[in-house]
């Protein structure tokens, strides 16, 4: 009986509590006692909005969610039980088991009535005596759930140590023996209650939780430990930031004594080790109780550090008054480029060697900023405003240490060395360029080769540096087939270096399918860059390379299995079967809209101010790897600190760059009568519906997805009028780009060592040129098209695509195939417009710019074709003019079988 | 709950020892069996419905006779037991230890489709007689070799966890206030009809089957006596989830609080699909496991044509991997199904149990 049983919970997916997990965070949003948002929206009855907030809890981190609806004015059983079951319809949500929490039994029955998955009560306790405790729990266990047994007996609330662990052990006596309750699903919570009130009595309230804490866990070691964090701070109510200092100071304590689980807001949480020395001294002299005038000396300073401006201020001056080497870390830590050149000369006039600056303060004050990222306390943009500190550090010694490398021929040691790349066909560059200023932060040298490299040159580079590690990039479709060239390339020219692969296209199973079978030595594909530090640090380790390379190739041996088992998903319908499943619209009384503006209409220079307010900002955060929607992201528990201060900096550049017209936006539209002609679209130069030659066909693919009868399987040729209906109808394309003249700036920022800059500009200009798809996409349906002339919708509803109509992008789901846009630009003859051009890949140049179709009808909309058979690949070949290995390799990520 | 006595210790105690020593073998399809009578509405009805209504029961209920009963496959306990018993002894005699009753829908939310709500406990307690019968019939001629009579809970016509109404993803047509109490009736009837086990088995959605558990919770509380309890759930396609939404590991976490006699999967695939997913529960159950699959995938005809030689193969290779204690067929599976799995993991020894202890 020597093993732990570990706890094993479940929403739609399992969480079992093993060891390593440390401490698991409750999210405590979704409380009405706790969060006022929450309690209004149950009381208005806004559940959609609650929801919400239950996801916003998830996605921040939270690995179960909290749910309380103890209020008066709320029929909380109700209340309950609505919202677990809408909540349960949210697998995003549902997929963590959820902890019903109240302190009337009736309304944790609801919630437990409600639950599919094996989720927490909380609480029981022995207020009103044993048997009432008893009944409850054979309850709980009757409904599989595990108990938060409360530090509550018939006496009261206990207080002190002793009575903590004597209330907590007689409950688990009771639980085990009498309620065949499980040690693993017994969680205790012995009361955290406020310190430093000004009552004596209080005061020891902390350390008796911690007391208590260790001696439980010694005693009951499968069970766990669990309270409510807030409690502790609640005498400093309206001081956030000393609150939130308490939280972390105790936590800090509580954990090492054992706590293993709490009900927090994550977001509020200070870093222990970030805390202003004597705010930290102070409070922990009050959590552990260590002097008698603790409370004082807190309030003393308590004021101090109230949030608001002045206290900025104050904090800052503070740190300036530091040694030079605290000044660097916490310039570092905290992304301060201001007065890092000063800084760094001073300490390099005292300091042995130049090198000596890079190697002690510069890296160990990156080392802070790789851990904090790692362990999910510092987001993306501060580790790139890091990054660009010590990047101009470096820079500024970089002549010092040459200078010295001439004379005594020592050299810099690193982590080792990686060459990224963008593969060829491809331009797209934010995320490779903020994996590789994550890698730099973390001492490795990169040599990034850019875009559209091809394979040659990333394996030619390779040789030349000795790299450790390659990295590929990619993000459009046809990258995935490059890539796995470049790892055929590879084996056959004998290279053993590891490959790195990442880009919002790849995956675990493209690489475990697709890749890793055509290169013998290490192949990884890293989820985004926080992954990316860590993969690499074990691919160059000669102790982990080994460890890890067993776990990451039995990984994809069995994605590979499955994959095998699985052949590839649901079965396909035939081509046949799909297209007379086609949608078909009501041609014989509908009547297409002709366009006001046949034919092509240019826009040069459109102007960026009216764009801007046609920004959609949420994939703005995404770039940053923010998870969260748009407004509500800038108030987000977890990252929204960090989301205001981006939003804050994209805001500032965007007033920059329109006002000196950093950017030029360039688009053009234009509009065709069309038929469709079986899976096509014939493109006519001319109106009238008899013996028209084509002056383009446009070649769409269909799914074969097994549906019923009624769902039709789309192709977006079925948007458009037949040949032989005699019905006249039109297409339309469009192609914009608004990164004209992008270069320079970027180029500008880089030459300065700022990263941060860069990677804003042109997370700015992709926004814009989607901005100035959707406005366009606006006007044409208003004006150039004209079909809703008094449409009047808000950014949101833009957004979340509320109108008729839609601009199906070639390379995106409903037209997945990429050489389809060559045909588009000849349409609108896009590069004499808009200077956009396409690569060998068909990806636009510049990168910042959206081309795509419009289509009118009312029942037009979005789907992805998905995978498609042999059968439809043979027939797109054959009307494409290809040879059946041509469409495979376009239409690679699509195919529904292994080709020959 | 578990700290209650067992109703039958001493049926308890073979099926624990033959677990011990073998891989127990589940029964088959009822439903293919059935299709060869070819029985049309008057063959459902019988005597007892011929006039309409229920003889027995006359103006005791909504109008019976206003609803076609075929395909009411339950009510052939009542109106056809010998095709019923029929069935049990061609799969004891394949080779089955275990008979399943005929009672999948044998809950008052399934059988108010026919309006026959007032049958269930009836329909139940005869399900369990029936199989009780042929397994004591078969145990007298194989005295070494006891059969059992596990009393089956559906899963009901409705879903706890999954609204039917798209527009209002909060709305429920069924509670588990009613749910339980319908499987409380159901249960009482079977136990009071001579099953052995209770087997809460094709499971869509997980909150169904918690409300099954807790109704048998509170039965046995009543009853001051526990009975096994078997639990097999269903994934429904190749996601490799419950119509629900669960992953295997998650279904399995969510039911273990009943310290099951075995947990295992059933329905909706066939074996080879089901393979990684009885591994999983294979690798984390303390409990035996079980399978019966479907005979292969639906054909276009939406029949079952995986062949007996077929699927045997492939269970014998999870009998070989070790992951079996009880296995047998569901949908489209016959009796030559049953007997060539019972040939091809006879040479198996069963999967280890994790942990005896917390099955028992």
């Amino acid at each position: 009986m020597t093993t732990l049983r570990h706890t094993r919970l479940s929403g739609l997916e399992p969480l079992i509590l093993t060891p390593d997990l440390n401490f698991i965070n409750v999210g405590e949003r979704t409380n009405v006692t706790g969060s006022a948002q929450f309690r209004k929206l149950i009381k208005e009855g806004r559940y959609e909005e609650a929801v919400d907030v239950a996801r916003q809890q998830v996605e921040s981190g939270a690995q179960i969610i909290d749910i309380n609806m103890d209020e008066g004015l709320i029929d909380s059983e109700a209340a309950m039980t609505r919202f677990v079951n809408l909540i349960s319809s949210e697998p995003d949500i549902a997929r963590v088991p959820i902890m019903v929490d109240s302190s009337k039994w009736s309304v944790i029955e609801a919630g437990l009535r409600c639950m599919q998955g094996k989720g927490i009560v909380n609480s029981i306790s022995m207020k009103e005596g044993e048997a009432l405790f008893l009944q409850h729990a054979r309850k709980v266990r009757q409904y599989g759930a595990a108990v938060v047994v409360m530090a509550f007996d018939e006496v009261g609330q206990a207080d002190t140590k002793e009575r903590k662990i004597e209330i907590c052990s007689r409950a688990y006596e009771l639980l085990v023996n009498e309620a065949d309750f499980p040690p693993e699903d017994i969680i205790f919570d012995p009361n955290i209650f406020a310190i430093a009130t000004g009552i004596e009595e209080h005061n020891n309230y902390a350390v008796d939780f911690i007391e208590a804490t260790r001696e439980l866990k010694k005693r009951f070691p499968s069970s766990h430990i669990s309270g409510g964090v807030s409690n502790v701070s609640f005498s400093f109510r309206g001081n956030n930031p000393v609150r939130e200092a308490i939280h972390s100071v105790f936590l800090y304590h509580a954990i090492a004594a054992g706590m293993d689980m709490g009900i927090v807001n994550a977001g509020g949480l200070s870093i222990y080790d970030d805390l202003p020395e004597e705010l930290r001294e102070r409070v922990e002299d009050v959590v552990l109780n260590r002097r008698a005038d603790g409370t004082e000396r807190l309030l003393e300073i308590a004021d101090k550090y109230k949030g608001g401006k002045a206290e900025v201020a104050v904090e800052t001056a503070a740190w300036r008054e530091k040694p030079v080497i605290d000044r660097l870390s916490h310039a570092l830590v905290h992304g301060i480029d201001q007065f890092v050149v000063e800084d760094t000369e001073e300490l390099r006039l005292i300091s042995t060697r130049p090198l000596d600056v890079i190697e002690g303060p510069l890296m160990s004050g990156m080392n802070i900023v790789g851990d904090l990222f790692g362990a999910g306390k510092m987001f993306l943009p501060q580790v790139v405003k890091s990054a660009r500190v010590m990047k101009k550090a470096v820079a500024h010694l970089i002549p010092f240490i040459e200078e010295e490398k001439r004379i005594s021929g020592d050299s810099a040691k690193n982590n080792g060395k990686i060459v990224l790349a963008t593969v060829k066909g491809d331009v797209h560059d934010i995320g490779k360029n903020i994996v590789g200023v994550v890698l730099q932060c973390n001492n490795f040298e990169v040599f990034d080769l850019g875009v559209m490299v091809p394979t040659q040159k990333i394996l030619d580079t390779a040789r030349e540096v000795g790299a450790d590690i390659i990295g590929l990039s990619g993000l459009i479709t046809p990258s995935l087939e490059e890539m796995s060239q470049v790892a055929r390339e590879m084996q056959r020219q004998n290279f053993h270096v590891p490959l790195m692969i990442g880009g919002a296209t790849t995956s675990r199973a493209h690489t475990a399918l697709r890749i890793e079978p055509h290169y013998k030595s290490p192949t990884v594909w890293v989820k985004d860059a926080s992954r990316a530090v860590g993969v690499a640090q074990s691919l160059v380790s000669k102790d982990l390379v080994e460890e890890f390379m067993i776990k990451v190739r039995a990984d994809y041996a069995e994605v590979r299995e499955r994959h095998k088992g699985r052949g590839t998903g649901k079965q396909l319908v035939t081509l046949a079967k799909a297209r007379a499943q086609r949608f078909v619209g009501d041609w014989l009384a509908y009547v297409p809209p002709t366009p006001k503006t046949p034919g092509i209409t240019a826009f040069d220079d459109y102007d960026l101010a009216e764009l801007r307010t046609y920004i959609d900002w949420s994939p703005f955060f995404n770039a940053w790897e923010l998870a969260g929607k748009f407004p509500a992201i800038l108030t987000d528990d977890v990252v929204g600190a960090q989301a205001t201060e981006l939003y804050n900096d994209a805001q500032a550049m965007l007033d920059k760059l329109i006002a000196e017209k950093w950017l030029t936006a360039k688009g053009v539209i234009g509009f065709w009568p069309a038929a469709q002609s079986g899976d096509d679209i014939e493109v006519y130069a001319e109106t009238g519906t008899h013996k028209r030659k084509p002056v383009a066909t446009l070649r769409h693919l269909r799914q074969q997805v097994d549906k019923p009868v009624e769902r039709p399987d789309f192709c977006l040729s079925d948007f458009v009028a037949p040949k032989d209906s005699g019905v006249q109808d039109w297409i339309g394309g469009f192609a914009v780009t608004a990164g004209i003249g992008i270069d320079e700036h970027v180029a500008r920022f880089e030459a300065g060592h700022d990263d941060y800059s860069s990677i804003l500009l042109k997370a700015l200009a992709d926004r814009l040129a989607e901005a100035f798809a959707e406005r366009l996409h606006e006007r044409v349906r208003k004006e150039f098209w004209g079909y809703q002339p008094d449409e009047a919708l808000d950014n949101d509803t833009l957004i979340a695509e509320g109108y008729r109509g839609i601009r199906p992008a070639p390379g995106y789901p409903a037209c997945p195939e990429h050489t389809e846009k060559g045909t588009l630009f000849e349409l609108l003859d896009a590069t004499a417009h808009t200077t956009v051009q396409l690569t060998d890949s068909f990806a636009m140049y510049p990168t910042a710019a959206v081309s795509g179709w419009y289509f009118s009808h009312p029942d037009s909309q979005y789907f992805v074709v998905g995978r498609v058979g042999r059968e439809q690949v043979e027939d797109y070949a054959k009307r494409k003019g290809w040879d059946r290995t041509d469409a495979e390799r376009w239409l690679a990520p699509y195919l529904d079988y292994d080709p020959d | 709950m578990s700290t209650l006595p067992w109703l039958h210790p001493d049926r308890v105690a073979l099926i624990e020892k033959a677990l011990s020593e073998r891989i127990m073998i589940l029964d088959g399809g009822m439903g293919t069996m059935l299709q060869g009578h070819q029985l049309d509405e008057s063959g459902y009805r019988g005597e007892r419905f011929s006039g309409g209504l229920d003889s027995r029961h006359e103006h005791s209920h909504d109008h019976p006779g206003e609803c076609d009963l075929k395909g009411n496959n339950d009510l052939l306990l009542l109106t056809q037991p010998e095709i019923i018993r029929g069935v049990h002894m061609a799969y004891l005699e394949a080779g089955a230890d275990f008979v399943e009753t005929n009672t999948f829908n044998a809950t008052r939310v399934s059988q108010a489709d026919y309006h026959l709500e007032h049958l269930v406990p009836e329909l139940n307690r005869e399900g369990a007689r029936i199989a009780r019968e042929a397994c004591d019939a078969m145990t007298a001629l194989t005295p070494d070799r006891p059969r059992f009579v596990i009393g089956v809970l559906g899963p009901t016509s409705r879903t706890a966890s999954i609204s039917p109404d798209v527009n209002d993803p909060g709305f429920r047509n069924i509670s588990f206030e009613a749910l339980t109490a319908n499987y409380v009736e159901s249960a009482r009837a079977l136990i009071e009809g001579g099953a052995d086990t209770i087997m809460v088995e094709t499971i869509f959605d997980t909150l169904n089957a918690k409300a099954a558990l807790f109704a048998l919770t509170e039965l046995f509380d009543e009853l001051g006596a526990r009975m096994p309890v078997m639990i097999s759930g269903t994934i429904t396609d190749r996601s490799g989830r419950t119509l629900s939404g669960q992953t295997a590991e998650a279904f399995f976490y969510s039911v273990e609080h009943i310290r099951p006699l075995s947990v295992g999967l059933n329905c909706a695939l066939g074996a080879e699909d089901l393979r990684p997913h009885v591994q999983m529960l294979s690798r984390i159950a303390g409990s035996a496991v079980s399978t019966h699959p479907n005979a292969g995938l639906p054909n276009a005809f939406g029949e079952y044509d995986e062949t007996p030689e077929a699927m045997a193969s492939t269970i014998e290779s999870f009998a070989a991997e070790g992951l079996l204690n009880i296995v047998g067929g569901c949908c489209g599976t016959t009796p030559a199904h049953i007997a060539a799995i019972a040939a091809a993991v006879a040479p198996y020894p069963p999967r280890v149990r994790l942990d005896a202890s917390q099955a028992a």
